[in-house]
């Protein structure tokens, strides 16, 4: 089983969100940043399916300047057996380009499953993932919390408003990742070392040009400031008043 | 020239609510642009679509057949796709629901156009298309210029307002595209609860860990069904717990919700839940610290023990229900 892995360096959930000086941009200065959430669900399902079969390589794909090494060392820490960073200057945010471009690199590696995180947490598009499958022609379910292959087939479930939906495909396949997937690991310390020597390559990438632009980034209006009606449960009509004729939402 | 296509869902024979607030904006996008808007709806035999002309559909393409009761990606993105060659159509605009997000991508790789997700506001001037889009879990949001034509854009459920106006629609029957033999939507499992998801509901109640056992959910379960039309939404702590399910979860890495009325009873507020329900209308906290960073973004708080307070304010919502 060949699964490669699609991980992106994405700001920590906890960091505070700035806008940086030329107004379009965030400000990443004192940002921790980390692996996309999403993703390690989907590096933790290739290192179990690999672990299933018995045999196998799990190859993990990056795009982005060169501190998505970091990114990509956390993935082999966990137990991924190579990285490749497609190393350029700026992403953007149409997510047909950057599909574009893994394309590039995933279209001749005979890969069993291409997993992906549902969504980058940073530029929310929950697109990538599709975009690849259907430039590749291939098969995909997106945003799945369950997943088991059997004889080259797939049965995935994915969760949608008021229900979930069971979808069987055929490998190979592109999958992304929703949080329920499975627990991923932590690097142990052996991880981390082992890291170290595992093959690297970095190769140099360019997006194309698109027609979306970013123009300005705000941080959401201040909530107006809000009020206290009350302490403990006498406070309940006060509450109730207030939703019927203030906010008249009740 | 080609107008607006606003690809819409249905569910068990009629068309979603949020598929409405679809049509209102296309109506008023193709407004903007001098054009026309085209409803495109996919699915099986005998599907209502009568309410795609109140909400200002120009004209409806019904792709049925019995093999597309439940949603296939394939044969929806292409019937989409085709349907945008032959009208020469210039923006494709749906709902950004689970089905949405999963079809916006496809349509617009095949195409091969911009995509801009999850729009908030949407507006179009000298041809132009400004959208703003919430990122970074909603802490931050972008204006995005879309100059290429044709273009795909997803709405952010609940933040366009559905309006009826008097009209009605041509519909036009098209033939179905064949679903890909490699991938099947085989069967949708219905929730063990016949409860609203928190993404779709009107009001959600949410609890977390201030609950302490799983078993007290029954008392947000109670206020929901007092005041009715609601979720029951959950903290990631609760959820990691294993109390509630991942579908109920609301944050970061749960559902974003906005929904009119949402209630936050036991949870302290982190900034990963706080991301996933600070553009609800109005947002009310029950929790016993003052301090709590929830009380920061409520619009009205009550300080106090939950367990007190929930249940005096569901016997008071059920008094108003009667009264
Ligand atoms: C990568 C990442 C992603 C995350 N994603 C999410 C996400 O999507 N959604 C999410 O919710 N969290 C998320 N979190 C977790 C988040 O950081 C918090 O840990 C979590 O939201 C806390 O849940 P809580 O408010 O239920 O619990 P706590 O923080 O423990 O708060 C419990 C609250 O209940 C109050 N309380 C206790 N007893 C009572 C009582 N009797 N009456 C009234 N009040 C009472 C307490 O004062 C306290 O404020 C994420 C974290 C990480 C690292
Ligand atoms: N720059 C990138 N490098 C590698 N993978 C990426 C990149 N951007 C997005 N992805 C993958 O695509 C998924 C969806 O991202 P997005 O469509 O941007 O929300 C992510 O979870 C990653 O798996």
């Amino acid at each position: 089983m060949k699964i490669a892995v699609c991980v992106k360096r994405v700001p920590d959930t906890e960091a505070r969100v700035r806008v940086g000086a030329d107004g379009k941009s965030a400000d990443e200065e004192g940002v921790r940043f980390v692996i996309n959430p999403y993703d390690e669900f989907a590096v933790e399902e290739a290192l179990q399916l690999k672990e299933n079969f018995g045999s196998g390589e799990v190859v993990v794909i990056a795009m982005g300047s060169a501190s998505s090494q970091e990114t990509i060392r956390h993935a082999l820490a966990m137990g991924a057996d190579r990285g490749v960073l497609l190393e350029t200057g700026s992403l953007g945010v149409d997510p047909v380009s950057a599909g574009k471009v893994l394309v590039t690199e995933l279209q001749d590696g005979g890969y069993d499953l291409i997993l992906f995180g549902k969504m980058a947490i940073d530029d929310y598009n929950h697109a990538v993932g599709p975009i690849v499958a259907e430039l590749m022609d291939l098969p995909c379910v997106s945003a799945i919390a369950h997943l088991e292959i059997k004889d080259g087939k797939g049965t995935a479930e994915r969760e949608v408003e008021g229900g979930v939906e069971v979808v069987e495909f055929a490998l190979p396949a592109v999958l992304t990742a929703d949080k329920g997937l499975n627990e991923p690991r932590y690097p142990a310390l052996r991880g981390i070392m082992l890291a170290k020597k595992k093959p690297f390559e970095v190769k140099p990438v360019e997006l194309s040009s698109t027609g979306l632009m970013v123009t300005a980034m705000a941080l959401p209006p201040a909530r107006p400031e809000g009020r206290i009606v009350g302490e403990g449960a006498d406070a309940v009509p006060a509450l109730i008043d207030a939703l019927r004729t203030e906010a008249k939402v009740l | 020239m080609g107008g607006v296509l606003a690809v819409l869902e249905q569910r068990e024979g009629s068309l979603k609510s949020v598929s409405h607030e679809t049509l209102t904006a296309a109506r008023a996008l193709a407004d903007q642009l001098g054009t026309n808007m085209e409803a495109l709806v996919v699915g099986p035999p005998g599907v209502d679509v009568s309410s795609a002309g109140v909400f200002g559909a120009d004209s409806v393409a019904v792709v049925s057949s019995e093999d597309l009761a439940l949603y296939q990606p394939s044969a929806c993105a292409a019937a989409a796709v085709d349907r945008v060659k032959s009208q020469e159509h210039q923006v494709v605009l749906l709902a950004a629901t689970a089905m949405g997000k999963d079809l916006a991508p496809r349509i617009a790789a095949r195409i091969d156009c911009p995509l801009a997700v999850d729009v908030t506001t949407l507006e179009s001037n000298d041809g132009k298309i400004n959208v703003t889009r919430p990122v970074y879990s909603g802490k931050a949001s972008y204006t995005v210029a879309i100059d290429a034509l044709p273009c795909v854009i997803s709405l952010r459920p609940n933040a366009f307002t559905a309006v009826e106006r008097a009209g009605s629609a041509n519909v036009e029957e098209l033939a179905a595209p064949a679903v890909d033999e490699r991938v099947k939507t085989v069967v949708v499992k219905e929730p063990e609860t016949a409860r609203l998801d928190v993404a779709e509901a009107g009001i959600v109640v949410s609890g977390g860990r201030g609950l302490k056992e799983p078993d007290n959910f029954k008392l947000l379960e109670e206020l929901a069904d007092a005041i009715g039309g609601c979720a029951v939404g959950a903290s990631r702590a609760v959820v990691d717990a294993g109390w509630r399910s991942h579908a109920d979860q609301v944050g970061q890495t749960g559902k974003t919700v906005s929904p009119q009325l949402y209630f936050a009873i036991g949870i302290s507020g982190a900034i990963q839940h706080l991301a996933g329900m600070q553009t609800s209308k109005v947002i009310v906290a029950i929790n016993k610290d003052r301090d709590a960073p929830i009380f920061k973004v409520a619009d009205y708080g009550i300080v106090g023990d939950l367990f007190e307070v929930v249940p005096r304010l569901t016997e008071e919502v059920r008094k108003l229900r009667k009264g």
